[in-house]
């Protein structure tokens, strides 16, 4: 188990982890916890996601089209909750509010897995699903603002980094736990369901027991916020040059980043990939999400979030170009060089952006700046989608892909604009403590400049 | 709390939550024995010989019935279908069976994931061919004359893909193995002209013969009945707001599930019936929503599921909207006449 408290520095408000003089850093007992978290918790609902195409399709004999409707209103939902999560969390303070929100949010998702159980209808599940959605938008913003909290400013991209891949273990556990209970029982679908409702319980547990209520890393050296902020504050936030330049950039390379469902179906259709090996796209994309994920953690602190958060935004354009223009040597090679580059992606951006994000926004404020990102970023994909979509019946799947392909060009040459002119104006040193954060509240990146 | 006291808790946690969680498991393990036993009231099944070609005219149905013969394949008398139903110990998914030919869904659990296959059955349910299949099966058909086999499968990524979806839909023609593996690929005829849309799904085949046949197209979020023409490799659309069309024997009319108006977004299908010739629609007097292919008994009547007790239901109501929705037999799915 990992201790969050195994470290001393939790009672005695001294510097974070990794920071005392003579010591190695490490990743902050509080990270590993969350991580614990996320990795038990993506156990839980990954074994639901796995098997409820197949319980709703082939258990209960409904339709999936109305139930991708509705997954895709509850995503959508899901995003716009993670906004009042992270006002929630920061009103509640240090004195524990992300802790709390995240802990309400984990239990509302735990809660989800026996309701299954009773919910045998379309509309009834579609419910269950809107509050496990609600509860995953409630907990996002103030877990990454914990992880924040935690970690010294420069070495958050190893500590979001170490987080998404024990993250991403847990969503590659849970589809085999579900499929090894399947295969163990009778229909079994309901006992997935209770063990997921089980190990989700866990989740809450270690959060409530292991995770500390009070950040102690930066509790000494910031100050205690003078007042709750209001949601106004959240969204005054966007004033913060450093923020705005963020979310925009996340919100503009969101835009043109096609739907991992898009971009498998396409890759299946234009390499004429063998139908059967469809379900490993999205397995391979993870994995190497998962190997990856710390590495680039580390890289990202060494040469800047944004800049790496850019190259991985390339390593996806390089995969569209390769769905575009396969090269001669078969289907196979080629699919695993896309899913390579597609894993990569993720391991450069998500946590990273998380990363970025802390070091852009006070950290009283640290639960609604990583919403505000993380929304944009979420909404920007959601309205790709739907642009994707309309292009795709419009165009065809290839012309839609170009056009996206152009788009993320487009956007990636504006975003490396938008960084570069801000540390032309000195404002941003292109680590990740700008110095339009006020610097009382974040201490200065000792790192050099990016 | 102290630290020793959290990882008591924890323990104690985990030993609790651990325990229900081998005792659903277990539970659910042990339900074989209780799905193994008949229920009271449920119809009657034991085992026995099962041919496609029967002498008589029979209902072949995918048996839900709690029992040793759960899922499998089951036979009744056409004319007394609550009677005992013979169970081949083939299972299936889906299933469709004419003159002697049966094209078999099935799923195969593997260790990382479940994966699909069609089977070709032959009269005496034997294998003769089978395919992979890229999702979990919905839809499948022979034509009247058993040379061709259609089905149609989901294809959808997992939670990283969200539940986004896309149909395959394949037509095998068992005379020489021919495979149309993907009728998304076939040219599209909308309002006379040639479409292209690349957002196309296609689902739910019907055949009218071994060149034609009446399906689904889907594009640009509204659906369509298309009739295909297998050598000319063309869906022309014929109709809006078709979805899993059924053609009656007679060929002069299809009955499919129509997205009505001011129904739930959830459930929002009812069973219409439409008149080839003068391209107009009835109601049923079926009120509820209906998610199937429907099937014709005859020219005059119709089969469908619908949710219940275990996991579906057949029921039957006529097909020009007169007289009233009737049970035709419980625990039943994917049927099909014989004979």
């Amino acid at each position: 188990m990992y201790l969050a408290e195994s470290r001393r520095g939790t009672e005695t408000a001294a510097p974070a982890p990794g920071t005392r003089p003579g010591r190695r850093a490490a990743v902050p007992g509080t990270v590993l916890a969350l991580g614990a978290v996320s990795l038990v918790t993506d156990v839980s609902s990954e074994m639901v996601s796995a098997v409820l195409p197949l319980y709703v399709v082939a258990g209960l004999g409904l339709s999936p089209l109305g139930f991708g409707l509705l997954d895709g209103i509850n995503n959508g939902v899901g995003a716009l909750v993670r906004l009042l999560g992270g006002h929630l969390a920061d009103r509640g303070g240090r004195g524990g509010g992300h802790k709390t929100v995240a802990a309400v949010g984990y239990g509302l998702s735990a809660l989800c897995k026996p309701l299954l159980l009773l919910a045998h209808s379309l509309p009834l599940i579609g419910a269950v699903l809107a509050v496990d959605r609600t509860g995953k938008g409630l907990r996002t913003a103030p877990r990454d603002a914990m992880i924040a909290l935690a970690t010294e400013p420069r070495h958050r991209g190893r500590a979001f980094g170490v987080h998404r891949a024990m993250d991403t273990t847990g969503a590659l556990l849970g589809p085999l736990a579900a499929f090894a209970i399947l295969r163990a029982t009778v229909d079994g679908y309901d006992a997935v369901f209770a063990v997921s409702g089980c190990v989700a319980v866990f989740g809450v547990l270690v959060l409530v027991l292991f995770v500390p209520s009070r950040a102690s890393g930066d509790a000494a050296a910031a100050p205690a916020p003078a007042a709750r902020p209001a949601l106004r504050d959240s969204l005054a936030l966007l004033a913060r040059p450093t923020l705005r330049r963020l979310t925009l950039c996340a919100a503009l390379l969101g835009l043109t980043t096609v739907s991992d469902a898009f971009l498998y179906l396409l890759l299946q259709r234009e390499l004429a990939l063998p139908a059967h090996l469809f379900p490993l796209l999205p397995l391979g994309t993870a994995a190497v999400f998962l190997v990856l994920a710390l590495p680039m953690g580390v890289l990202a602190d060494r040469i800047g979030r944004r800049r790496l958060f850019l190259a991985g935004h390339a390593a996806l354009l390089a995969g569209y170009a390769l769905v575009l223009l396969p090269p001669s040597g078969g289907a196979v090679p080629t699919a695993v060089l896309v899913v390579l580059l597609h894993g990569t992606f993720y391991a450069t951006t998500d946590g990273v952006l998380a990363a970025a994000t802390a070091g852009a926004v006070p950290p009283e404020q640290l639960g609604a700046g990583q919403a505000l990102v993380g929304t944009g970023q979420a909404l920007a994909r959601f309205a790709c989608s739907l642009a994707f979509g309309a292009a795709w019946s419009a165009w065809g799947g290839r012309t839609a892909l170009e056009a996206a392909a152009a788009g993320l060009a487009v956007s990636a040459v504006a975003v490396t604009l938008l960084l570069r002119s801000a540390d032309r104006a000195g404002a941003d040193t292109g680590t990740d403590a700008g110095a339009d954060a006020d610097p009382s509240t974040e201490p200065r990146s000792p790192d050099p400049v990016a | 709390m102290t630290r020793t006291a959290r990882l008591l808790t924890l323990l104690l946690a985990v030993l609790l939550l651990g325990a229900v969680g081998t005792g659903a498991v277990l539970y659910a393990a042990d339900r074989s024995g209780e799905r193994d036993r008949e229920q009271a009231g449920g119809p009657e099944v034991r085992s026995g010989s099962v041919s496609l070609s029967p002498p008589d005219r029979r209902l072949v149905l995918r048996n839900l019935a709690w029992g040793p013969h759960r899922d499998e394949l089951a036979t009744v008398p056409a004319d007394r279908p609550d009677g005992p139903r013979t169970a081949s110990g083939v299972k299936c998914l889906r299933f469709h069976a004419a003159a002697g030919t049966g094209i078999c869904l099935q799923a195969e659990h593997g260790a990382l994931d479940d994966t699909y296959r069609a089977v070709v059955l032959d009269a005496q349910l034997h294998e003769v061919r089978r395919f992979p299949a890229a999702g979990i099966p919905t839809r499948s058909r022979v034509s009247p004359s058993g040379h061709l086999v259609a089905w149609t499968v989901f294809v959808s990524g997992d939670s990283y893909a969200g539940t986004d979806f896309s149909t395959r839909t394949t037509i095998v023609d068992t005379r020489g193995w021919a495979v149309q593996d993907n009728l998304e690929t076939f040219t599209i005829i909308k309002d006379g002209k040639p479409y292209r849309a690349a957002d196309v799904n296609v689902w739910g085949v019907t055949f009218a013969d071994d060149g034609r046949f009446y399906v689904t197209v889907a594009t640009g979020g509204r659906t369509y009945l298309a009739q295909g023409d297998l050598a000319a490799r063309t869906l022309t659309t014929l109709h809006p707001n078709v979805e899993c069309p059924s053609l009656s024997p007679d060929g002069t009319r299809i009955a499919y599930k129509k997205r009505v108006d001011g129904a739930s977004p959830d459930a929002p299908w009812r069973l219409y019936v439409l008149d080839l010739r003068t391209m107009t629609e009835n109601a049923t007097a079926e009120q509820r929503n209906i998610d199937d292919q429907a099937l014709w008994s005859d020219d005059a009547t119709l089969v469908y599921s619908l949710p219940g007790d275990y996991g579906a239901d057949l029921w039957t109501t006529p097909a020009d909207g007169s007289g009233t929705p009737q049970p035709l037999t419980r625990s039943a799915l994917a049927p099909a006449y014989l004979g």
